[in-house]
Parts: C-alpha cells; structure tokens; sequence
C-alpha cells in the first residue's frame, strides 16, 4: 500500500513539473510554429533571482513572486530580442537566434555569478514530511502538486473565458486570419511569451526545491524534458503536452522503482527507447489538435 | 471609397498582378471577375493588408493606406472573408463571432446587437452557438466566416469566392445573404468564379486577365458582352 501511494505522489508532483513545463513551450510553439530554445533558461533566471534575493530579508513568498516575475520579464525579452526582429523573415534565424539568446543568458550567468552551484533560499515547509497511507512523503512534492493543479486551472481559465486567451487560441490556428479580425500579432505573441514565463517561473519554485541550487545550465534538462512531453503528446495540442509530462513522468518514475540498481544508470536510455516506441505508434503525439499548416 | 492606382503585387519573384486600378463609391457592390491565376484574390489581400503592393497605391476615403498591417485596417472599417473558409476550428460558433468583434469589444451594447443581427441574418448560425466550428458543414462555415467579418461593423467587406465548393442550393442562400448585406449599407467587393450570378446581383465589375484590367463597366454591360465571356470563364 504505502509503495502504491509513493508512487502515486512521485509520479504525479513530477508530472505536474513536467506537465506546466511542456505548457510554456507549446503555448508559443502553437503560435509561431517554432520552439523556443531560451524556455529553459526562463529557470535559470528564477533561480538565479532566487538566489541574489536570498540574502534579503523579504518574506519567502515575496522573493518567489519576484523570481517568477522575472521569468516572466525574461519570456517577454526573448520575444523582444530574438524572435520579434527576425520573426517575418526567416525560420532559420529565430532557431539560431533563440539558441543564441539560451547562450548569451548562460554566459551571464556564468561570467557575473558563478559557474559553480549556488544555493537558493527554500522555506522550511519544502523539507517538512507528512505520513500519508504509511508512506513518508515530501511536503514539497504535495505542494508541487496542488501548484500544478492551481495554475492548470488559472491557465485553462485564462485559454477558455477571456477574449485574449481566445485569440491566442484562434492565431494558433490561423495566425493570419486572426489578424483580419483585428487581433493584433504583437499582443498575441508577446501574451504568449509572458504565459510561457509564468509557468516557467513557477515550475522553477518546485524544480530548485528538489535539487536546492542553480548552476547556469540548470534549463537544460527542463528544456529536454518539455520538448520530449510535448513531442509525445502531440505539439499542436495545449492538452496534449498536459499529456505527454504526465505519461513522461510515469514513464520515469516507473523504470526508477522497477529497474535494478545496476541497470538504473540506462534509465534515460529505456525512457527515450520507450518514446521511440511511442512515436512510431503516433508520429503526430497522442492528441493530434486541431490541423494548421501556415507558419507566420 | 476607395481607389486602388496602378498596384503591383509579388510574391517573391512571381508577379499575380502586373497593373490593377479600380474604384469603388460609398454602398457599391462590385464584382471582380477573371480566371484563376489572373489577380483576383491577390487583389484582395491587398486591400486587407495581407500582401504588400511593390508599387502602386491604395486608398481608402482618400488616405494612403498600402503600408497598414491587417489589424490596422480592420479599425479603418476594412473586413475580409478569405476564399479558405478559415473558422477557428476548436472555438465555437459564440467565440467564432466575439473574435471578430476584437477591436470594438468595449462597445457590449453595439456588439450585442450586431450579434443579433447576425443570427437574424443566418439563422442556422443562431442554433449553434455552442457547437465547434470545425464540426460545422461547409455551407455553414461560410455563413459563420461572414457573419464573423461583419461582426467588426466593417464599412467595406471584402469577399473571396464566397460560393467556392459549395451546394447549388446553399449559392443561392449566400447570394441572397450579400444582397441582404448590400442593402443594409456595407460596401462590397465581391471575386466570384460563378460569374452568372455575380454580375446579375452587382452594380459594376472589372474582368482581369494576368494581373491587368481587361475590362470594367456595369454589370449588365458585362454581362452583354460575349467577348469577355472567354476571359472569365476561363
């Protein structure tokens, strides 16, 4: 019983990680038809925030809202500077832009800061347990959970009932025809950005509470493990990336508790095999969405 | 209204119209007509802001309006419904038609009653506010594209094959919805490959042949003249 219930809460609090994470890169993929390669470095920023306010005095909860304030201010920089000047002109640049904003983003950090880890300011509440179904479990990967939950209802809220999450929806489809009603191409976009940037910000709290500290390539892996999420759930699909972090997660989690020690080194070559297996099954991902060919 | 000068239109090294001028007064319906290939909708795009003349100007109640974007010229009273029937296909039929009311959406009061006006207008659309556009038939996804067009209150709406790949019956009904239109005070531009119908429900038309004006008068003169036939026909 208490392994079930275990395994329940880490698949789910990483699902949820996986899930937000995979969100942000599909909300501006869907748009502009291409990947933002600087998503990942939307943490680092947090992080980094995090750490350079950790010697304040400021309450917890106001140095995290300042930390993914400012991976919202990041996201809406990207735009500004990698996307937006390129954007009409070719795919090919933004691709080498936005590989270049990543980089130039990492090097700051590198060059300012440290390339050694840094340790962030967590609350006390991230390392408290709680005995659920007998099985000891990390606060934090509840907390992670109930996040998710609340900013999957916010955003769905934000995609479903305003008029702006609306026309993000429309120009996700046709990008053009949604600018002959008059939505302007700048607000969608650049709301897409500050989205992507609010969940980034947020999926960063929960990611730094389990490792403690920010290095500069700490985006990586969440870059890797959102474009994977949203590959296997399908890239046109808000739903679909929800999807593919969730199965992600469970795929992880399994081959954590089931595969011997000696194999669990290969862990990530098992996980990628079985997402092969996926792919050759659904090359479009899971759930489909709706058909759109134009790039903008 | 509006006067288009001698404009040029690309894409890339391909010219779609070579030299196209015409004009348009206040509550006109006007049709352009010509075979495929020949500009018409090109022509179009460019009075919505979505292809940029190489040379050339547009007018619109007298002030340059060739450098606009799309979203410009939809606050200007410009409304264009595509030849690809675009509906948002996973918004409904409702969110369909608060989307094309975007730029006056503080204006509840006016938004509401071109709502329904609209559903007056195709009642069909009335029926189905909840339903996804993209599970809608063809002939109603051309009724919802241009109630959604006029949802902005344009003062000119642009329409492209409007009756493209739909039923003889369903034509009929879109026909009789743009002179509904027409006479409620909006002024149209019309491209028809259903050249019968269109010069017979519009005041004046323009033929174009390769990206040029092969000919213009009234409708009924156009319609007279058997040697234009061969051009539009195609």
């Amino acid at each position: 019983m208490a392994v079930y219930v275990q395994f329940l809460i880490d698949v789910l609090s990483l699902g949820s990680l996986y899930a937000l994470m995979a969100l942000g890169l599909v909300i501006v993929y869907g748009i502009l038809k291409l990947v933002n390669f600087a998503y990942g470095e939307l943490i680092m920023v947090a992080g980094y925030s995090l750490f350079l306010l950790g010697g304040t005095p400021l309450p917890w909860l106001v140095m995290a809202a300042i930390a993914v304030l400012m991976a919202i201010g990041a996201g809406i920089a990207t735009e500004y500077a990698a996307f937006r000047p390129v954007r009409s002109k070719s795919v090919t640049a933004v691709l080498i832009t936005s590989f270049a904003f990543s980089t130039l983003l990492q090097n700051a950090a590198l060059l300012f800061i440290s390339p050694r880890a840094r340790t962030v300011p967590l609350p006390d509440i991230f390392s408290d347990t709680v005995v659920l179904g007998g099985a000891t479990i990390p606060l934090r990967n509840i907390l992670t959970i109930v996040a998710a939950a609340i900013m999957l209802a916010i955003f769905s809220f934000i995609m479903k009932k305003t008029v702006l999450g609306l026309a993000m929806r429309a120009a996700a489809t046709k990008f053009t025809m949604a600018r002959m009603l008059g939505i302007p191409a700048n607000l969608v976009i650049t709301s897409a950005f500050a989205l992507s940037g609010l969940l980034a910000g947020v999926v960063s709290l929960f990611w730094l509470g389990r490792i403690g500290s920010v290095v500069p390539g700490i985006g990586l892996e969440p870059l890797l493990v959102a474009f994977i999420a949203t590959v296997i759930g399908g890239m046109r699909s808000l739903q679909g990336a929800v999807v593919g972090g969730f199965l992600l997660a469970l795929i992880v989690t399994t081959f954590n508790y089931s595969l011997p020690p000696e194999l669990l080194k290969f862990r990530d070559a098992f996980t990628f095999s079985l997402v092969i297996l996926i792919l050759l099954w659904r090359p479009d991902g899971l759930i489909k969405g709706p058909a759109t060919g134009q790039r903008t | 209204m509006l006067e288009i000068e001698g404009i040029e239109l690309r894409y890339g090294a391909v010219k779609a119209v070579r030299d196209v001028s015409l004009r348009m007064e206040q509550g006109e319906l006007v049709t352009l007509l010509g075979a495929n290939g020949a500009g018409k909708s090109s022509t179009l795009k460019s009075i919505a802001g979505v292809l940029k003349p190489a040379r050339g100007t547009i007018r619109l109640d007298g002030q340059d309006i060739s450098g606009l974007s799309p979203e410009q010229l939809v606050r200007r009273g410009v409304a264009m419904v595509p030849e690809t029937r675009d509906v948002f296909p996973d918004l409904t039929v409702e969110e369909n038609l608060q989307l094309g009311a975007f730029c006056r959406r503080r204006d509840t009061r006016g938004v509401a009653a071109s709502r329904e006006r609209m559903f007056d207008l195709f009642p069909l659309l009335a029926e189905r506010t909840r339903q996804p556009a993209g599970t809608l038939s063809g002939g109603q996804q051309q009724q919802l594209v241009i109630a959604r067009a006029m949802m902005s209150d344009p003062r000119l709406l642009l329409l492209d094959e409007p009756s493209l790949g739909l039923a003889p019956v369903i034509v009929d009904r879109i026909f009789e919805m743009i002179v509904e239109l027409r006479q409620s005070g909006v002024t149209i531009l019309l491209v028809e490959q259903n050249a019968t119908k269109a010069l017979k429900i519009s005041d004046r038309s323009y033929v174009l042949s390769l990206g040029r004006v092969a000919a213009s008068g009234t409708s009924d003169d156009i319609a007279a003249r058997s040697d234009l036939k061969s051009i539009y026909l195609g």
